[in-house]
């Protein structure tokens, strides 16, 4: 049917009046997938005599062309024959990228994820291997920090999550590997668990866009990849120790990977990361200490037209919570807040002792994928997760010893997924997932259950459509369908059963009365509807103009439907609502984007409006015996999120540049019209980077950060009394912090060892000016400063 | 291709049969009773010379949970007499109750009682028993009272509190229990 199209191109080409035949058609071959230029492509004008071939780097050059429309035709050993119309009216320079398969081992997740567009239509940022080098002691909040649009809420500095345009925990959803995280993310202090020594590289989508994956990321979607292994035979890895003054620990990673010409590959990798108490400038942040491990192992084949592959990895992180930020009560705050130090110094200690969290997490996956002719590539993919979270508590007597929160989720998902081949114009993808999710509570800890124990099953069904109305303009329409089935066993205190009515509203699900607690069996079911719809234009090889519009649902998570009681590591009593509905958000984003050698950017303005946004605020004091408490309490209200986020880089020199990133956002609750909590302040980082290939590839980075303070809070302080001098104080909770501004300096050069073998060393200092700060989203910021000055080495070795 | 065709089906024939499997599990779950949670707070008082005791109790049966504690007291205080103190803490949600007042002894050297009055309230406390290093518990001790005043008195305990100190103001540690009761004396 296309060659019936392209003969109809053809014609009309033939029989346009030929005016000028002086002009030039020249530009690159380029790898779709990674910007690479493909050297040796075959280039045919149709219908013409014209034939060339691309020259090393990519280049080819048409001469003696006539104006009107031709059709291109570019064959390359390794990629699928394809054409592309081009109209000449004057001398032109296009780029042609093609699909470039076969010498790719991951062509088993090519078409589906790795290194192709995850959306078409939102603008994605990403981040490099050689970038995540810098971090191999960092986390993933860390790296994602260095983004635009992300910041991140911290609980002290080794539990990091990352926000996206404002929003995070249940509304940013990671994908690792192919598969989507179930580590009990809704909870502001559960970092993702992720080792980012396993991820060869991250896509960032801000927005819900990427509805293969989920129709529930109001914020956005993190993608982590593992790295790609050539189809060759060969063995090689990599070993890389950091270490650092700040913690005096260090993290040492290594990765072994052997692949075969036939196909086959595996590939180890383990890391262990120790860290002592980190520092502020000022003071010993005691009991911050780290201790990480994993491992992961991957084994498959992989050939053109079908592959399997099978991943495992094991993720074990203990982190010490800061001892000062471990308190009985308001007055305890009040005490701590204005005391501008914390309450706990000790000496430096490896040590790491209540409170803290113990997380394990496994990971087992296995895929195959099949290419079938005029179908397209179906992929089938089964994933079990199971995640531990325990969480001590500094506790007395018997119970010392015991955890305060035992957690075990676990997660079986199947999914089924087809991607039409890219049958120029038109590209369909669609695909069906199933999971059964089980959180069991262990009653041993003789806590009451933070979360219940309860059953989820969710089915999904999803297709994203994409058009390529012309060569520079396509068109991207999507819709998902999800069904969330929750099915609970929770314990409520008589008291709050009836203080909320429910006993009038839910009288059907009571199971049994226990003392003063009442069983309950909530049965709860939602139906999500999300969608996209999107456009890409390129107006040339330089600019692009994206603009989509999402639609994301997104169920309540357990904690916001049944919280109930006292949250020590926040020192408050947290209130969920059984009644709760899905929130709806609609997000209109638009990124213009340049690219360029010389002088790049990116400018995306935002606007989220959530119908029904979940959020956690603190409503009266609570009177116990342990003192007062801050009640927060869950609900539902209409939010509206706007932002802009900027990058931009500028090259002075071949080896010097200048990089630029700015993100702004603000929340408005539109029903009470204040501003939402915890969403960023306005932060700008700039950079200069000088790098010289023939200088030992040396590099030298300096960069500032500056966070501005948050001047749009809602005022959240409450009175509480103080026995010690028997007045009403203010515990003030609200107000942030001020400005800070931050200056680090990196650097690395690397060395040949042998013919196959790279030693990559590296030195930095974080910090630099041992600058005292807070930061208004670390929620420890109320007890003590964040880390002083930081010296690190880096040495990688790859062979 | 054969292959891939079987193992496909083998794997979502497992799979389903998980779904099946752990859908049909419907164990009822224990209920947890917080071991560690004081929902009793009792000061008596009985005058050195003899007479009836005075009790100042705090009472929050529900914990965590939305009502308030409930503070009741049995009698005023006679102005210029020396009362034995003694501080019970009982946690009610468990049959029998359960005595926490023997836990705090047996951790003394990380515990310490405080009783703070406001201004207007003409009391003293002192003679605290002593931990095994010698420093204030606080469990049993003297409260003297002054002329007829009233106002409030507040029992503190603290969880690993920096000992000695020189009361609340440097004392650190973890709030577990702040009670605080209106008294009168005349």
């Amino acid at each position: 049917m296309h060659k019936h199209i392209f003969m109809l191109l053809l014609c009309s080409v033939f029989f346009a009046n030929a005016q000028n035949c002086n002009y030039t058609l020249s530009g690159k071959v380029i790898d779709l997938h990674d910007d690479s230029v493909l050297p040796g492509a075959t280039l045919i004008v149709a219908g013409f005599e014209k034939v060339t071939q691309s020259t090393i780097d990519g280049t080819y050059i048409f001469s003696n062309l006539c104006e009107g429309t031709y059709t291109i035709q570019i064959s390359h050993p390794n990629c699928a024959t394809q054409a592309f119309k081009v109209k000449v009216s004057s001398d032109l320079e296009k780029n042609f990228r093609l699909e470039h398969h076969l010498e790719e081992l991951n062509a088993i997740t090519l078409n589906a994820a790795i290194f192709g567009n995850k959306t078409k239509t939102l603008f994605e940022q990403k981040i490099t291997e050689a970038q995540l080098d810098r971090f191999s002691n960092g986390s993933l909040g860390d790296i994602l920090n260095t983004m635009s649009g992300v910041s991140s809420l911290n609980t002290g500095n080794a539990v990091v999550k990352p926000i996206i345009n404002g929003v995070h925990s249940s509304r940013v959803v990671v994908m690792n590997n192919g598969v989507r995280m179930e580590d009990q993310e809704w909870g502001a202090e559960h970092a993702p668990s992720i080792d980012v020594n396993t991820i060869g590289n991250i896509t960032l989508i801000k927005g819900a866009g990427a509805l293969k994956y989920s129709g529930d990321a109001v914020g956005g979607i993190i993608i982590t990849e593992a790295a790609k292994i050539p189809v060759k035979d060969t063995i090689y890895g990599k070993t890389h120790l950091s270490t650092a003054t700040n913690g005096r620990g260090g993290t040492l990673t290594s990765t072994l990977t052997k692949s075969y010409k036939n196909g086959w590959y595996g590939s180890l990798q383990a890391t262990v990361k120790r860290y002592g108490d980190y520092e502020a400038p000022d003071y010993i942040l005691s009991n911050t200490g780290v201790f990480g491990r994993n491992i992961a192992a991957r084994i498959g084949i992989n050939r053109f037209d079908y592959g399997v592959d099978a991943y495992y990895s094991y993720f074990r992180n203990e982190i010490g919570i800061l001892r000062a930020s471990h308190i009985g009560g308001a007055s305890d705050q009040v005490r701590a807040i204005n005391s501008g130090f914390p309450l706990v110094i000790e000496d430096f200690t490896y040590d790491i002792n209540d409170p803290r969290q113990d997380v394990t997490h496994h990971l087992f996956k296995v895929r195959g994928f099949k290419r079938f002719k005029n179908l397209g590539e179906v992929t089938l993919q089964y994933d079990f997760q199971q995640n531990e979270r325990l969480e001590f508590d500094v506790r007395r007597g018997d119970d010392a010893d015991k955890a305060s929160l035992d957690l075990q989720l676990s997660s079986h998902t199947v999914r089924l997924d087809l991607d039409t081949e890219k049958n120029f114009p038109v590209n369909f993808k669609t695909g069906l997932a199933g999971q059964f999710q089980q959180n069991v509570a262990d009653p041993s800890t003789g806590v009451r259950r933070l979360i219940p124990d309860y059953e989820r099953i969710n089915l999904g069904i999803y297709g994203v459509g994409n058009y390529e109305i012309t060569n520079n303009w396509l068109v991207e329409v999507g819709g998902r369908f999800d069904y969330i089935h929750l099915d609970a066993q929770k314990f409520y205190r008589t008291s709050f059963w009836e203080e909320r009515n429910y006993d009038v509203l839910f009288p059907e699900i009571v199971v049994g009365e226990f003392g003063n607690q009442i069983l309950t069996n909530p049965k709860l079911n939602f139906s999500n509807f999300s969608a996209t719809l999107g456009s890409r234009y390129t107006f040339n090889d330089e600019y692009k103009l994206f603009f989509n519009y999402s639609l994301a649902s997104r169920a309540p998570n357990p904690s916001e439907l049944f919280s109930e009681g006292l949250h020590h590591s926040a020192s408050r009593i947290e209130l969920g609502d059984l009644r709760f509905n899905s929130e709806i958000a609609h997000k209109v984003s638009l990124t213009l984007q340049k690219q360029g050698s010389v002088f790049g950017f990116s400018i995306n303005p935002y606007l989220n409006l959530i119908n029904d946004f979940m959020i956690i605020e603190p409503t009266e004091i609570q009177q116990t015996i342990r003192g007062n408490f801050q009640v927060w309490e869950y609900r539902q209200t209409d939010a509206r999120l706007v932002g802009l986020d900027i990058d931009a880089s500028l090259s002075f020199t071949k080896n010097l540049s200048f990089y630029h990133q700015f993100s702004f956002v603000k929340g408005y609750d539109r029903t009470l019209d204040i501003p939402l909590i915890d969403i960023p302040p306005v932060n700008t980082t700039n950079g200069l980077v000088y790098q010289n290939s023939k200088l030992n590839n040396f590099r030298l980075e300096v960069k500032s950060e500056y966070t501005f303070r948050q001047n749009e809070f809602p005022d959240t302080n409450f009175e509480v009394f103080v026995p010690e001098t028997n007045t009403q104080e203010l515990v003030d909770v609200s107000t942030p912090p001020d400005a800070y501004h931050l200056v680090h300096v990196n650097s690395s050069v690397d060395f040949k060892l042998t013919q196959k073998s790279m030693l990559h060393v590296g030195a930095s200092v974080s910090n630099v000016f041992n600058t005292n700060y807070r930061n208004y989203l670390n929620r420890l910021r109320y007890y003590a400063d964040d880390l002083g000055r930081n010296f690190s080495i880096n040495l990688k070795i790859t062979y | 291709m054969k292959t891939f065709r079987i193992s496909t089906l083998a794997l979502i024939t497992l799979v389903s049969s998980l779904f099946i499997a752990c859908s049909s599990d419907d164990d009822t779950p224990i209920p947890v009773n917080e071991e560690e949670i004081i929902t009793t707070l009792t000061l008596t008082l009985t005058p050195a010379t003899g007479g009836t005791a005075i009790t100042l109790q705090t009472r929050d049966l529900d914990g965590d949970g939305p009502n308030a504690p409930v503070i009741s007291i049995s009698g005023d205080l006679t102005p210029m007499t020396t009362y034995n103190g003694t501080v019970v803490l009982l946690n009610e949600t468990v049959t029998p109750a359960d005595n926490i007042t023997l836990e705090v002894i047996e951790e003394a050297e990380e515990h310490q009682f405080f009783y703070t009055t406001n201004a207007s309230l003409d009391l003293t406390t002192s003679n605290f028993n002593v931990d095994a290093n010698s420093n204030p518990l606080g469990t049993t001790f003297t409260l003297t009272t002054g002329a007829a005043s009233t106002g409030t008195l507040t029992a503190t305990l603290r969880h690993e509190p920096t000992k000695p100190n020189t009361g609340l103001n440097d004392a650190g540690g973890e709030t577990d229990i702040s009670a605080t009761f209106n008294v009168t004396i005349q």
